[in-house]
Parts: C-alpha cells; sequence; structure tokens
C-alpha cells in the first residue's frame, strides 16, 4: 500500500534535514528519503555515528527527536509531479510514496576534469577520496597532492594531514590576488576566516601553491607521479594519491524531471520561500546555487517552513540568507575555473570513462546529443554524469534533460515504473545496465 | 560490534575496520576494480555512487558499486573483470 506525507524531503543532507525539522514543528506528517546508509550528506558523511562538528550533532539530534519518518537506503529513482507519488528503490524492494508537498534538497557532486592520466587508479575527487579515508582507508605516511580550487581543498588537505598523510602540495588554481581579495570580504565572516585559518594551521606542513594545477597523471597501472603546472612551470611530484577538487555541480535530475526551471547557469529556480516555479515543489540547498553548509541549512529551513505553510517563520530567515549568499558570490567570483583547464585534455585523453571515448572522437561532433549518437559517449552506466558535465565545461554543451529513471535501477524497478506511468512508454530509453556494463 | 572485518579480493583475505566500504578492501588488496573496454585498470574516482568506475563482484552479484557497499564478514569480492 502506497504511503503519503503531506511533506517528502529527497535528500538528508544539511538542508534536507534543516527542511525536516523545520517542517516538522507543524503537526504535519513528514518524510526524508536519502540513499546513503546513515543521513548527513556528503559533509557530515557517516551520520551520528561518527565524531562531527558541533552544528551536525545539534541538527542530528534535532532530527531524531522531531516527528520524521527517515527513509535510509532509499534513493528516489522516479518522481511524478501530476500523480504527486514517487519511486524509491531500496536493495530490497521498490516503493511508492505518495506526497502533497515535496522538498528537494539533492545536493551537488563533484566535478572532474579530463587531463593524461586522470582515469589511472588512486587519482580521485577530494570528497570522495576524504569519504573513502572516513570509511577507513588508512593513509599514515602516504605521500598526496590535493589539487583544484577553493575552501574545499584546505578542508581536504587538514584532514588528511590529521590523519597522518604527507600532503606533498596544495595546489589552488586561483591567483594569489583574487585569494587576497576573497580575503579581504571574508571579514565580513569573521566564523568563516577562523575556520580558515584553523585548516590552513592543521595542514601547515603541506605547501600551498596558488595559480597551480595538475597537467598529467603517470604510472603503470596506478598513480606514481604527477606533474603540475606552478605559476608557468612545470614540476614532477612523486606521490600515491591525487585529490582533485574542481567545483561542485548540482544534482538536478530530479528536479528537470519533475518540470523545475533551471536558470541560465542550470540551478533550480526558486521564489524567495524556495519555491520552484510548480506549486508545492520547494528545491534548498546546492542545486539551486552551491553556497556550502550554512546556506543550505538556512534555505532547507525556508523551504520547510514555507511548505508547512508558515511564511512568517520562513520569512525570518531571509537576511541571513542574504548574508550567505553574499559570502557564496564572492567564493564564486574568487574561484572562477582558469580557461587554461579546458585545455589539459589531449586528443587521446578519454573523456568518457565508461565507453572509453576520447576526446578526439568527441570533438568531431558539435553537440552533446550528436556525440551521444555517434560515440557512444555517456552512453554507459554513468549516464554522463562525469563527461556530460566535462563536456559542458570543455565546449559549453547543454547537457539534455533527464529521462527516468534518475540512476540505472534493477529491472524490477524498472517495470514497476512503467506499469505505474503510461507517460514513460514512448520516452524511455532503457538504461544500459546489463549487457552495457563492461 | 568487533573492530575489523575480514573478506576476500580474488580469494585473498583483507582485513578492514568495521564499517569500510568493499571499495576499501578492493583498494587496499589489488587497488583495481574493473579493466576498462580497452583494457585499462580502473579504480574508484568519486567514491560517492555517481561514476560506476568502482564496481566489482561481490557475493556472485556483478556490477555493484563497491563504494556503496559495506564489507561483511567473509565478503567474496571479484574485481579486475
Ligand atoms: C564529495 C563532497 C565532499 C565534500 N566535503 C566537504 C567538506 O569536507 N567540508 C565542507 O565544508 N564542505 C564539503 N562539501 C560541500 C558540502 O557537501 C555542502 O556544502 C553541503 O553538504 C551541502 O548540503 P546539501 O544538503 O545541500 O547537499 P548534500 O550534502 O549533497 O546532501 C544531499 C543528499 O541527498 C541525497 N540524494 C541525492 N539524490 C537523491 C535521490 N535521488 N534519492 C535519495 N537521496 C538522494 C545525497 O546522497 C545526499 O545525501 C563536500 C561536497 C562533496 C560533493
Ligand atoms: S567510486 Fe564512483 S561510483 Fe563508486
Amino acid at each position: 500500500m502506497q504511503q503519503t506525507f503531506e511533506i517528502v524531503v529527497i535528500g538528508g543532507g544539511p538542508a534536507g534535514i534543516a527542511a525536516a525539522v523545520a517542517a516538522s514543528q507543524s503537526s504535519k506528517r513528514v518524510a526524508v528519503l536519502d540513499d546513503n546508509p546513515r543521513v548527513g550528506g556528503q559533509i557530515w558523511r557517516g551520520g551520528p555515528g561518527l565524531a562531527q562538528p558541533k552544528a551536525a550533532a545539534r541538527w542530528f539530534y534535532q532530527l531524531e527527536t522531531a516527528n520524521v519518518r527517515v527513509f535510509n537506503g532509499a534513493r528516489v529513482i522516479h518522481a511524478d509531479a501530476s500523480a504527486r507519488t514517487l519511486q524509491a528503490e531500496t536493495t530490497r524492494e521498490i516503493f511508492p510514496i505518495g506526497y502533497q508537498n515535496l522538498i528537494l534538497a539533492t545536493g551537488a557532486r563533484e566535478l572532474f576534469l579530463p587531463f593524461p592520466g586522470w582515469t589511472l587508479p588512486n587519482v580521485m575527487g577530494a570528497g570522495g577520496f576524504q569519504a573513502l579515508v572516513k570509511s577507513g582507508l588508512p593513509i599514515a605516511g602516504k605521500r598526496v597532492v590535493v589539487a583544484g580550487t577553493g575552501p574545499l581543498l584546505l578542508a581536504v588537505a587538514a584532514y588528511l594531514c590529521d590523519h597522518g598523510a604527507n600532503v606533498a602540495r596544495i595546489c589552488e588554481q586561483a591567483s594569489s590576488s583574487s585569494l587576497a581579495a576573497f580575503a579581504l570580504r571574508m571579514l565580513a565572516f569573521p566564523g568563516k576566516l577562523r575556520e580558515a585559518l584553523s585548516l590552513r594551521y592543521k595542514s601547515r606542513f603541506a605547501k600551498y601553491a596558488t595559480q597551480s594545477w595538475p597537467v598529467s597523471a603517470h604510472g603503470k597501472i596506478s598513480l606514481e607521479s604527477i606533474t603540475i603546472s606552478e605559476s608557468g612551470r612545470l614540476r614532477e611530484i612523486p606521490c600515491d594519491y591525487l585529490a582533485c577538487a574542481f567545483h561542485l555541480i548540482p544534482n538536478t535530475e530530479l528536479p528537470r524531471m519533475l518540470g523545475c526551471h533551471l536558470n541560465q547557469e542550470a540551478f533550480v529556480e526558486t521564489d524567495e520561500l524556495q519555491q520552484t516555479l510548480h506549486q508545492g515543489i520547494y528545491c534548498a540547498g546546492e542545486p539551486t546555487g552551491i553556497g556550502g553548509v550554512e546556506l543550505s541549512t538556512i534555505e532547507g529551513r525556508i523551504a520547510g517552513h514555507a511548505a508547512a505553510n508558515d511564511k512568517r517563520a520562513a520569512a525570518k530567515l531571509f537576511p541571513a540568507r542574504a548574508r550567505y549568499r553574499k559570502l557564496a558570490a564572492a567564493m564564486k567570483q574568487a574561484f572562477r575555473l582558469r580557461p587554461e583547464l579546458a585545455t589539459l585534455a589531449k586528443p587521446d585523453t578519454f573523456l568518457c570513462r565508461c565507453e572509453d571515448v576520447t576526446l578526439h572522437q568527441v570533438r568531431q561532433h558539435n553537440s552533446w546529443k550528436s556525440a551521444k549518437l555517434h560515440t557512444r559517449c555517456g552512453m554507459g552506466p554513468c549516464q554522463g554524469r562525469i563527461c556530460g558535465a566535462a563536456a559542458n565545461f570543455l565546449f559549453g554543451w547543454n547537457i539534455e534533460s533527464a529521462r527516468p529513471p534518475v540512476f540505472p535501477a534493477r529491472c524490477e524497478s524498472l517495470a514497476a515504473i512503467s506499469s505505474l506511468t503510461s507517460s514513460l512508454t514512448t520516452e524511455t530509453e532503457p538504461p544500459q545496465f546489463h549487457g552495457g556494463f563492461q | 560490534m568487533p573492530e575489523n572485518v575480514t573478506v576476500y579480493v580474488n580469494d585473498l583475505p583483507v582485513t578492514v575496520p568495521t564499517g569500510a566500504t568493499v571499495a576499501v578492501a578492493v583498494m587496499l588488496s589489488s587497488n583495481v576494480c574493473r579493466t576498462s573496454v580497452s583494457g585499462e585498470p580502473r579504480a574508484p574516482l568519486c567514491a560517492m555512487g555517481a561514476c560506476f568506475e568502482c564496481r566489482v563482484e561481490i557475493n556472485e552479484v556483478r556490477h555493484l558499486r563497491s563504494c556503496q557497499v559495506a564489507c561483511e564478514p567473509q565478503m567474496k569480492i571479484k574485481v579486475g573483470r
């Protein structure tokens, strides 16, 4: 039997937790669905079980004591705005959930840039590498280079140093002048500034280089060294791991499936109550613009109150949101990716890692659609999550709208979806998950 | 709960802390999860379920993302396919 809630939140990161807690202050029935074994999202990954910052502990406590039904390990694979139902998948079952109001808090993932050697084992996303270490990968004494841009670099480097890694370099692609300008604007956020200084103190033995980025990675079976460009000079650094952090990109597959409108920068458009152009569908956190954990929680609270029809409580949070949006804008300006980063891949560098399609092959086409059709780029199991985002950065291509399911799902899930929705029969292209896997 | 779990990666025992994902066990042993279409060794990239580079066979079920599955005692993991 289908369970129905007055308010359903998709995503149990900071935005989703805050939204659910705020919404539950009404007497409405609230549920949260998250695809990880525990709530917490990217930054508080691992949930209440792990040592977490104070703010996280407070939110976990509030969620536990609130009247909210939490579905862990439940991935929403389909959403139907007209029927107001979702399909969620766990390792054991597929089940429908009905809603009256929906809050999308699906967060973000890392952007990966192709360069020669980026497919070598041990070249990873910085956030992903940190997650593996959190989950038990020992790194004491390992040589690590952390490269990319923005505050995540320092956060990851500090974490790795704390766990005994030998961080050989922190490569920040931005110039020292944009960092200086950013530091000035940070003076208005003493808390954030203190946080940054403390992260740098923890990683003080690692050299921090500006105007620096990876050019190529080398190794026979796995990573052995990388070549970086540092203030215009090339330098080779031996290392066991390369952790890359070139910005986050929003998870907008579900919002797009629901027909939510995206703005020019491909973020979900909302009004001041975080409501999308669809009545009753709200969006909060990274999908509306990359802004960090504080902005995500504020937006989540606004969406939660608004969905529970408490506009006054929502409006009280507008000034705080405006303040953190300013910080987000300053961050975006200071850490804008330089155009050189779009020229690192060579003609024989694989752009699509699922199907091993080279940059040269993809470049023969003038749109993502044409490249997909003729080269199988983006047709593998990642469904273009990695190569589509890279192609967008490299060529400015628009990556088409999402078709159900949001992720390669199991056969049973597909059957359940198609029996529930008639509109799918003509549009759905089956995902490449049986024979398509290598 | 015991502190460690032992699993088998291509029949070789690997011991990891309780709660570690299968991706960690693979990185501690063979370091390679799968072989790409053109024969390259591949290992985790995103560790958050998006890239599918970490897929392996677990207890005879193929194509599972090792970064999304926690190690359980005696799990049999096959890599390099
Ligand atoms: C890999 C990574 C590492 C990071 N590390 C740090 C760090 O160390 N320090 C720092 O300050 N910031 C870090 N950040 C940034 C930080 O994640 C954000 O500032 C903050 O977590 C945003 O909160 P959110 O709730 O908007 O999104 P998220 O935290 O991303 O939460 C979204 C949640 O929704 C879930 N979800 C998405 N789609 C579905 C679906 N279809 N069905 C069910 N659930 C779904 C996701 O699994 C996730 O749990 C990191 C980001 C990433 C991507
Ligand atoms: S490492 Fe990307 S899906 Fe597991």
